[in-house]
């Protein structure tokens, strides 16, 4: 589904991922972990296409597409979705008329009717369920005044009403308390199935109790490091990221 | 009356019956503005003598006054004697189809969803399949009629309703209020009258658009509205369709009058020709817009969405006389490409236990300048008055301005008021996240923007709101990025 070969990018001069090597395909959980900076966050930003981040080489391939090539719009219509680290807050504009918005722009991308409003409302309370989220937070300003795991449940969510190919969910477990982060975790489960895949940024094991990944990968000034099945996570827990840096610096 | 004005009326009073009887026959008034300007017009409307008096008073105090320059707006100046003060009611050319119709103003109208026929109405194109506002104004107006409720053109007010004309012109807006206004009184063209009886809420938002006669009521325009005891009515002012006009100057005075426990709700979008990419041509729109709550518990509420002119310079003002009296004022301003906007709003408060609430939204883009304007003013009989406003300002780009002067006049200790006011930017932050979920620029800019003016669209009547969002979103087409 998504084949990233050689990805190198930059921010104003500063050189932040250099050369990136990772191939997700349908139906499969990445795990990425690695220490504050090593470029996580940057890497979610140029998959979906953020504007400051300069693409310096390397290629990236989304179902057949030169993903780079498309606009940040477009390959969230393709099926992206990224979960933000820090959601942006949006005055006066509620979840509801967001996610109408951003589904009947999708589906008007695909060639699909706008929904109407009783089959969007439908689709809504299904997936409220699912995330079990409260229709009184979705009907407030987005992300206005949220708690931080209102925020991050309210991403995952929108995730849920997109159905989105691939996601890439960066520390959505950050600010969770426990319950939340079940309830979070069972979410992205339900709507796991063989044809989507999903990007998991974590500092935490204890997330990928509940997603258990089929890999796991370390990112660390801008590279993947190392990479694993989920037994990797466990030990990072354990050992912290010194062995692996020490690695690096021999290697 | 001086001597001296005595004299110059008998002169200018021969020189119209000289000179200006013959012309009568003629359309137009000879360009520029003099004591025979006024007669012609008033003349032509076959106007009794004392609208007559009234408008010369007015454009005797007119001559001796000078035009504001306190607002924040820059533009040459304008030549009072190379305007023309009348021209009849023209036909509007006929067209046969739309296809006549310059293709920019269609393509503008299908995206603010105005219907086909609606389109060929405001561009003269014949509508003749569809019997259209003619009958639809028809039964309206024997609708309201059966409730004792007046709405009719000025002029026709005048001849029908001589009494209330007398009565209330000028009561709200005195003529020497001020420059424009006082230029107004002298020559004002025509405008709308609107008068609902004691206890009738009206059953309907009444809009110009259901006035047949409606069409070229001219640049100076001049409404008048009263509420009798515990009535109520929404009114709708302009439209979303982009208007063009060849007349630059717009002078319009609106006079609202609340007496005991009445309301009027009166809403504007205005969408005045703002000139080209460059600052070229453009409306000048010089409004004078007031209500007088005038008895006890009434209330008057301003809401106007303004995306058009050149330069705007309007304050829609509520004066609080009436004991536990209310007055509103909700805005939102628009200002693109070279666009310059002065525009806020006044609260008197006379009466006691007055309260007033003002919301007022600036957006400004390109290399506009947008200015609120604001003046609370609490007076020594007015206990426990209230007032709560909130201004922000939204910029777009960093070439525009926003600007907020707030005055605040208090007299009496008992008063609470409180001023927010806030400026922010469109955060790209904001647009990311939009592009992320599917959402294009576009889109996202009108999103974020309607949010924003959220509190204001809600005061409009819903189809109102509907069409003022979109128009919004074109007017800021592509002013980010
Ligand atoms: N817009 C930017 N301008 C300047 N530097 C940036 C920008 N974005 C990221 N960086 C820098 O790039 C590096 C990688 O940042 P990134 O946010 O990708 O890290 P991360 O792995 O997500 O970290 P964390 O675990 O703390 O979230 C950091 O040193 C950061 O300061
Ligand atoms: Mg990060």
């Amino acid at each position: 589904m998504l084949t990233i070969k050689n990805l190198q990018a930059k921010v104003g001069e500063k050189q932040i991922l250099n050369g990136i090597d990772l191939n997700v395909k349908a139906g499969e959980v990445h795990a990425i972990m690695g220490p504050n900076g090593s470029g996580k966050s940057t890497l979610a930003s140029v998959l979906s296409g953020r504007e400051e981040y300069e693409v310096t080489g390397g290629e990236v391939e989304f179902l057949g597409k030169n993903l780079l090539e498309l606009e940040p719009e477009d390959r969230a219509r393709e099926g992206i979705f990224m979960a933000f680290q820090y959601p942006i807050e949006i005055p006066g504009v509620s979840t509801i008329n967001f996610m109408k918005t951003a589904l009947n722009e999708i589906r008007e991308y695909r060639g699909l009717q706008a929904l109407d409003a009783v089959s969007f409302l439908q689709l809504m309370k299904e997936k409220m369920k699912l995330v079990e989220i409260d229709q009184s937070l979705l009907s407030r300003s987005l992300n206005e005044g949220f708690s931080g795991g209102e925020k991050k449940r309210n991403e995952i969510f929108q995730m849920a009403m997109l159905e989105p190919k691939l996601s890439i969910l960066d520390e959505t477990d950050s600010g969770l308390d426990i319950d939340a982060l079940r309830i979070v975790a069972n979410g992205v489960n339900k709507l796991r199935n063989k044809n989507n895949a999903t990007i998991i940024v974590t500092h935490y094991q204890r997330l990928l109790d509940y997603i258990v990944p089929d890999y796991v990968h370390v990112l660390y000034k801008g590279k993947i490091v190392k990479s694993g099945g989920k037994e990797l996570a466990l030990e990072l827990e354990a050992k912290g990221y010194d062995w692996i840096k020490n690695e690096v610096a021999v290697a | 009356m001086s001597k001296g004005n005595q004299v110059l009326e008998e002169i200018t009073s021969k020189e119209y019956e000289h000179g200006w009887t013959v012309d009568l026959e003629t359309d137009e008034a000879p360009k520029g503005l003099d004591e025979n300007t006024v007669r012609f017009i008033s003349a032509k409307k076959g106007e009794p003598e004392w609208l007559l008096e009234w408008r010369l008073k007015a454009f005797r105090l007119w001559q001796k006054m000078e035009e504001p320059k306190w607002p924040n707006v820059h533009y040459p100046p304008i030549n009072y004697q190379d305007i023309i003060y009348y021209s009849a009611p023209k036909k509007k050319a006929t067209l046969d189809s739309l296809d006549q119709v310059d293709p920019e103003l269609v393509k503008t109208f299908e995206k603010l969803g105005i219907s086909i026929t609606e389109q060929k109405r405001l561009t003269g194109v014949a509508v003749d399949a569809v019997i259209d506002s003619v009958s639809v104004a028809t039964t309206f107006k024997e609708k309201l009629g059966e409730l004792g409720i007046i709405f009719c053109s000025f002029s026709e007010a005048v001849k029908e309703h001589p009494e209330l004309i007398k009565k209330y012109l000028g009561s709200v807006v005195p003529m020497n209020d001020n420059y424009f206004a006082a230029l107004n009184a002298a020559v004002f063209s025509d405008g709308s009258f609107c008068y609902i009886p004691k206890g009738v809420r009206c059953p309907m938002e009444l809009s110009t658009y259901f006035r047949i006669n409606a069409a070229n009521t001219g640049q100076f325009e001049r409404t008048l509205i009263v509420a009798d005891e515990g009535a109520y009515v929404s009114y709708l002012e302009g439209c979303t369709a982009p208007m063009r006009d060849e007349n630059q100057l717009h002078a319009a005075v609106v006079e609202l009058y609340t007496m005991k426990d009445a309301e009027i709700k009166y809403s504007t979008v205005q969408n005045w020709y703002p000139g080209d990419k460059n600052g070229k041509g453009g409306i000048y729109n010089f409004v004078t817009k007031r209500g007088l709550c005038f008895g006890n518990h009434s209330k008057i509420s301003w809401t106007q969405v303004e995306t058009g002119s050149a330069i705007t310079w309007k304050y829609p003002s509520c004066v609080l006389k009436g004991d536990y009296s209310v007055g509103e004022f909700y805005s939102v301003a628009v200002t693109n490409n070279h666009q310059q906007a002065d525009t806020g709003t006044k609260m008197i408060h006379i009466g006691k236990n007055t309260r007033s609430r003002i919301v007022s939204k600036g957006i400004s883009a390109g290399k506009s300048q947008n200015s609120y304007r604001g003046q609370v003013h609490v007076m020594k009989r007015a206990s426990n008055a209230r007032n709560h406003s909130q201004c922000d300002s939204l910029l777009m780009g960093d070439q525009c301005g926003a600007h907020t002067f707030p005055y605040i006049d208090v007299e009496n200790n008992s008063a609470r008021i409180e001023h927010e006011a806030t400026t922010s930017k469109i955060g790209e932050d904001q647009i990311f996240y939009c592009l992320q979920r599917g959402i294009d620029e576009e889109a996202a800019v009108a999103l974020i923007v309607n949010g924003y003016a959220k509190e204001v669209f809600n005061q409009l009547p819903m189809e109102f709101a509907v069409e003022a969002q979109k128009l919004l979103a074109l007017t800021l087409e592509g002013s980010v990025g």
